[in-house]
């Protein structure tokens, strides 16, 4: 079971973060270790990023987040490098799918005025986002249901391990 | 009510009529990975405790993004892949093959109404011949691997009608710029496009393979023609499966219907660094060039190496720019040698590296210097893509790349093609 209530910094990005920005393909294609991937999370873009993150944080975007290449290394390493979880207006398919079988939370609300070093305080369950200093709070979008099932398990990895294939619907308890 | 293409492809494979909006969990006709996804669902797969696969033919294996090796760690991870394909029977296709793309669709392994997964975001190409196909990552890959199953939710669609008559000189990947320019990087995210129209009707597939590669530029989920009798020429002899066609109803549901008349285009370029920033070629004319790339899944096929030999046939490349072209396989750089195009671009300057994805990825083969601006027939201009965050990439057809790898700036093809 996932841990239902996250707390952690936010690090805010723009429109169309793509995924050669949060790891290069420089790094991705020479090893599998995504502790060494990690270092190099958004490198390109803010080149001291990795050194800013405390693990726990969240990355807070806007429109198509994630868009670009297929590269699993992008949720995998935005994990190694402590980032726990991804508010965003919207999220490009494929990474949107690779971050809940990683096991990293991708959430689709709106995120219209939040700003960088703010402490957040996340509700899985119910979907809610509370400002820890500002107080306001946002509901995210629903995820599908075989989502959360891969996300309580961990993420696909296990997932499968435990059912050997895709079922329709495996847990009741998730909300 | 009627149902599109992704809708029927979605109705066979989950065993029941679903329509857009449903979630499904789907049987898989096809799953591809390539050599930088593919070492990482093996990984997944021992992590699962994967201990066989569920039809070694419909799983395939292709070395093409780092190929041949620069470095020692990524001959290890090629290493990876070879050992799990001779351990499981799957079929991989080695170094100098060419592009996982081009291959999946010239050897015939993927045939209209599959629906085929790949661990690359432009598996969508394969929609031109009507499969449903889209990208996954490397984890999902290693989940059919084993189960031959995978879950979707049925994309809502757009439908793309394009109309009148393309230009001389104006090209498919103009088409596909222009439309990216039109309907944005994300404007069609969660959904699949069905692309149709007299312009569609008369290109060859090699023309069509271009749209439907750069759907996923549009952030959607699958880029889709049905079949025509053109389709079925260019699978006659290649197909390695019997098949059945699906066309959309006449009365199917689209989310929204967007035309658009080609006759009046002109040649379109993207700019650094979105491929949604788009002008016509006029407007970016001059623009001095130090790289010039032809090749990749997008543009790396015959007719694109013929049409920049007939640009390039007794002139020279400027010596400022590196000119250099990958063909997308094996095949096409045997057909460019024996038609003579090598020679004449080899001739005028140009550099041709091994089949596959060459600079495209920015690994190896071709990584631009500082400052520089690169012109290339790609899909992808984002910052750092071909290797050096300091290059600017602008993307183009490979006619206007030919061009502006002979006139040392950007420069506007039609005045080469009398
Ligand atoms: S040619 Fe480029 S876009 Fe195509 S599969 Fe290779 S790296 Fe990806």
């Amino acid at each position: 079971m996932i841990l239902m209530i996250l707390k952690g910094k936010t690090h805010c990005f723009g429109n169309d973060i793509n995924t050669d920005y949060i790891i290069s393909g420089r790094y991705k294609f020479k090893t599998l270790d995504m502790n060494e991937l990690g270092k190099h999370v958004m490198e390109d873009i803010d080149p001291d990023f990795a050194r800013k993150v405390a693990p726990g944080d969240f990355i807070v975007a806007w429109k198509n987040f994630g868009c670009g290449s297929s590269r699993e290394q992008a949720p995998r390493a935005l994990l190694a490098c402590g980032i726990r979880g991804i508010l965003a207006k919207s999220f490009a398919r494929i990474f949107f799918r690779n971050a809940i079988n990683c096991g990293l939370v991708a959430l689709e609300c709106n995120t219209e005025g939040m700003e960088s070093g703010v402490e957040l305080e996340i509700n899985l369950t119910e979907g809610k986002i509370v400002n820890l200093q500002g107080g306001n709070v946002i509901t995210a979008s629903p995820l599908p249901d075989i989502m959360i099932d891969i996300l309580n398990e961990g993420g696909l990895i296990e997932y499968i391990k435990k059912y050997g294939s895709f079922q329709k619907r495996v847990s009741s308890s998730s909300r | 009510m009627g149902k599109t293409i992704s809708e029927k492809i979605f109705s066979t494979k989950a065993g029941s009529p679903v329509q857009a909006g449903d979630l499904v969990i789907a049987q898989v006709d096809m799953a591809m990975g390539q050599d930088g996804t593919t070492p990482l669902a093996i990984r997944s797969f021992e992590d699962m405790g994967g201990k066989s696969v569920f039809d070694p033919s419909r799983i395939i294996f292709i070395i093409d993004h780092n190929a041949p090796s620069p470095l020692e760690a990524v001959s290890h991870l090629h290493d990876l892949m070879r050992q799990f394909a001779t351990q499981y029977g799957v079929r991989l296709f080695d170094v100098g093959c060419g592009v996982c793309h081009e291959l999946m669709m010239a050897q015939g392994l993927v045939v209209p109404g599959d629906l085929v997964i790949g661990a690359d975001s432009h598996t969508c190409t394969y929609g031109a011949i009507g499969a449903f196909s889209t990208g996954v990552g490397s984890t999902e890959l290693a989940a059919v691997m084993i189960s031959g199953k995978l879950w979707f939710k049925v994309p809502e669609t757009i439908r793309v009608i394009l109309n009148g008559t393309l230009p001389r000189g104006v090209f498919s990947k103009d088409i596909i710029l222009y439309l990216a320019g039109q309907i944005g990087a994300d404007g069609a995210t969660y959904q699949a496009v069905e692309f149709s129209g007299p312009v569609i009707d008369r290109m060859e597939m090699d023309e069509r393979f271009t749209i439907s590669n750069m759907a996923v530029e549009i952030g959607a989920k699958a880029g889709l023609m049905a079949p025509d009798y053109k389709t079925l020429a260019w699978l006659k002899n290649r197909a390695r499966r019997p098949y059945q066609s699906v066309y959309p109803d006449p009365d199917a549901m689209y989310q929204s219907t967007r035309t658009f008349d080609c006759s009046g285009l002109v040649p379109h370029v993207a700019l650094p660094h979105r491929v949604d920033t788009v002008k016509p070629v006029d407007e970016v004319a001059d623009v001095p060039i130090r790289e010039a790339f032809l090749g990749t899944c997008t543009n790396g096929r015959a007719v694109d190496i013929e049409i920049a030999a007939r640009i390039l046939r007794g002139k020279v490349v400027h010596p400022d720019v590196r000119f250099i072209i990958a063909p997308a396989s094996r095949e096409i750089f045997l057909t460019a040698l024996e038609k003579g195009w090598v020679e004449t671009i080899v001739t005028a300057g140009g550099v041709f590296v091994s089949p596959g994805c060459g600079p495209c990825v920015g690994t190896h083969q071709g990584v631009p210097g500082d400052e520089w601006n690169v012109i290339s027939t790609a899909n992808r201009n984002f910052k750092g893509r071909m290797g050096n965050n300091k290059a600017a990439i602008y993307l183009a057809s490979p006619a206007t790349v030919a061009a502006s790898a002979l006139a040392g700036k950007i420069s506007d093809p039609r005045k080469y093609l009398g």
